[in-house]
């Protein structure tokens, strides 16, 4: 067992790219969830409609990648107004159900071949880096204490960190004003706030366009850390570790998502690495009469779903969470 | 009677000449209701033909339970939309209108099961009750030069509430750790941070404290002594005869009395409606021989019924 090399490993991924997207992800969930109680399901959709509309303006068009943010966040509004329209008026449950559909729609819809042409079917789109690839200030690979980032990985983390930093800035900046705070009375009673004169259709619409926003960001990382962009980054399960990395966290809170996301991305590569090491070899720590090495690979997400509920037990509030609201849902 | 013009709240002058009869106009109403029907599915939950309610009184809305009050209550205030029906506020119509901007036109209501915003502070429930604040413009909200004035004149309005309901002590306190009582009162006083010209009240003494209920009464009062209408919502009788100058009586989705709270108390229709046409007739040796009959015709068919049962079963078996 090889435990300096287990948690190098574990920290590049912590703080690597995938965390950042993650942390974006979640950021947008939190203004949805955390703050306003939408149950969006489908922020893999967000991620996926403004990646592609991102790259697409160069591979399609050939113009500059850069227009592509303008028409990223368009289409971004665009889908939240879709998603929102016919869904913010009813219930809580039906923006979660058409939500997950859409997400899987357009999942579908764009990896299908009579799309191949343009956007690549289940390969994707590449091509359209070399823009950001220039900006790139680093030629070196970076090294802190044993953990190394490529030269553009380390790039990426610099955008993307910052892009976390200003997003988490915003976020407080919104929450603190008495506009956030009509999205948190939303959350607790609507009927209340709808008594008090408050246009809560509009309110809510206008959360599920800036949470959309931060997923929109999201996505836009994803396709500058894999310098392509394809169907399979977008998965539904994309939603739902964005929902655990939110949770861990803690719901409501600013750096929630961003505690949250480096936790999870540690913890899975952690194990991830763990139960590699355990099971390979000539001699395994684990023999191969009790775990093969694939059956090993699926144990992170078996701890990591045993952690999850641990969790929920002894501290359903998350890190940053308060007690004493949980205790108030209790009464 | 002129012993009554010296009464601070010379309540129930303006309605002296007033008909003590179901639909009655008055002087100077501020909410006009006709036709107002509603059903959920076949059952008619409302059937108003025509109410006026008074500006600057207390008005109360009674009946027994499932007279269709809160029904009604929710119709006024567009929280559910009726199936025909015109009624207006100041004058103007509020047909199809959103809830959010009848309360924005000054007619805000509190709920039977309060709603309190349990994870918000009680300043903060305050607060969220002002009425027009430019912080909650997505665009000015992030800055806050453009609502800090506003947002400091709306604390103190709070506080001065929060002092006058007896809150003051729970202002940082999370709004779901106060009892029942007490979010009344933070109900109540959450509404009048938009300066609403009638407050509607549904059930507001339901579930408190015959102690503090007298306070509630007080605090009630206080509303029309600043010039206020209030219309409220109530089941309970012996509390609207001590704070109400008119009372109208709904039954099964219609007004059947209104008047002031003496003269309605006494109406026989009034007392029919809560206690049954026939409670006070005394059973006469006929009926209840009656009544026995049937109810021994109806044991001897489950009886046999019974007994038929088991024969089949034991048929059953057989076979």
């Amino acid at each position: 067992m090889d435990f300096p090399n287990l948690l190098s490993l574990s920290l590049q991924q912590a703080f690597g790219p995938t965390a950042i997207i993650y942390c974006l992800a979640a950021i947008g969930l939190n203004v949805h969830f955390g703050y306003t109680g939408l149950l969006n399901f489908g922020q893999a959709a967000f991620m996926m409609v403004a990646g592609y509309s991102f790259v697409s303006v160069a591979t399609i068009w050939d113009i500059n990648l850069w227009l592509g943010l303008p028409l990223a966040l368009v289409m971004t509004i665009l889908l939240a107004l879709l998603l929102g329209v016919p869904t913010l008026r009813l219930r809580a449950d039906y923006l979660a159900i058409v939500t997950i559909a859409a997400a899987e729609v357009i999942r579908q819809t764009i990896s299908a071949a009579s799309f191949s042409e343009t956007f690549g079917g289940q390969d994707g789109v590449t091509g359209f880096i070399q823009p950001f690839r220039d900006l790139n200030p680093y030629s070196e690979p970076f090294k802190i204490g044993g953990v190394e980032w490529s030269a553009y990985d380390f790039w990426v983390m610099n955008v993307g960190w910052a892009l976390v930093a200003l997003c988490c800035l915003i976020v407080w900046m919104l929450m603190r004003s008495p506009w956030g705070r009509v999205l948190k009375s939303i959350r607790e009673d609507e009927d209340a706030v709808r008594s008090l004169g408050k246009n809560v259709y509009a309110f809510k619409m206008q959360s599920l366009i800036i949470g959309g926003m931060f997923g929109a960001l999201a996505g836009i990382m994803t396709a500058l850390r894999s310098a392509s962009i394809g169907p399979s980054f977008f998965a539904t399960d994309v939603t739902f570790f964005a929902y655990t990395v939110l949770l861990i966290g803690g719901a409501a809170r600013v750096l929630g998502p961003v505690a949250g996301s480096i936790i999870f991305w540690f913890l899975i590569s952690a194990l991830g690495i763990f139960f590699s090491q355990a099971t390979s070899g000539s001699d395994p720590l684990i023999p191969d009469s009790i775990m093969t090495q694939t059956q090993a690979s699926l144990m992170r997400f078996i701890f990591l779903g045993l952690g999850l509920m641990l969790l929920m037990i002894f501290r359903p509030q998350g890190i940053f969470g308060d007690r004493r609201e949980l205790a108030i849902d209790a009464r | 009677m002129p012993a009554d013009s010296q009464t601070p709240s010379a309540g129930t002058r303006p309605l002296d000449g007033v008909d003590h009869e179901p639909g009655s106009a008055k002087p100077d109403p501020i909410l006009v209701a006709s036709n107002i029907k509603r059903t959920f599915g076949g059952l008619v939950a409302v059937d108003v033909d025509h109410v006026e309610v008074q500006r600057g009184l207390i008005t109360a809305l009674i009946g027994p339970n499932g007279a269709g009050k809160t029904t009604f209550f929710n119709l006024l205030t567009c929280f559910d939309q009726p199936d025909e029906g015109e009624w207006s506020f100041n004058g103007k119509s509020l047909h199809k209108m959103s809830a959010s901007k009848v309360a924005q036109s000054g007619m805000i209501r509190t709920f039977q099961l309060t709603k309190v915003l349990s994870k918000l502070t009680v300043i903060e429930n305050m607060r969220v009750g002002a009425g027009g604040q430019s912080g909650e413009r997505l665009w000015k909200a992030m800055f806050p030069a453009f609502w800090r004035s506003e947002e400091k004149a709306n604390t103190e309005k709070a506080d001065a509430l929060l002092e006058r309901f007896l809150l003051i002590k729970k202002r940082e306190d999370f709004a779901g750790s106060l009892s029942g009582g007490q979010r009344k009162l933070l109900e109540m006083s959450r509404a009048l941070m938009a300066d609403p010209e009638l407050v509607m009240l549904d059930e507001p003494m339901a579930g408190v404290n015959p102690a503090l209920k007298q306070s509630l009464l007080g605090h009630v009062k206080s509303l029309r002594d600043e010039g206020r209408t209030v219309l409220f919502v109530e089941h309970d009788m012996d509390m609207v005869r001590d704070i109400s100058d008119w009372v109208i009586v709904m039954a099964q989705g219609q007004i059947v009395a209104e008047g002031p709270p003496d003269s309605v108390m006494g109406d026989q229709r009034v007392i029919d409606a809560y206690l049954g046409a026939h409670h006070d007739a005394d059973l006469t040796f006929e009926e209840e021989e009656k009544i026995l009959a049937e109810a021994e015709a109806e044991l001897e068919v489950l009886a046999s019924e019974r007994l038929g049962g088991q024969a089949t079963q034991e048929g059953e078996r057989n076979e």
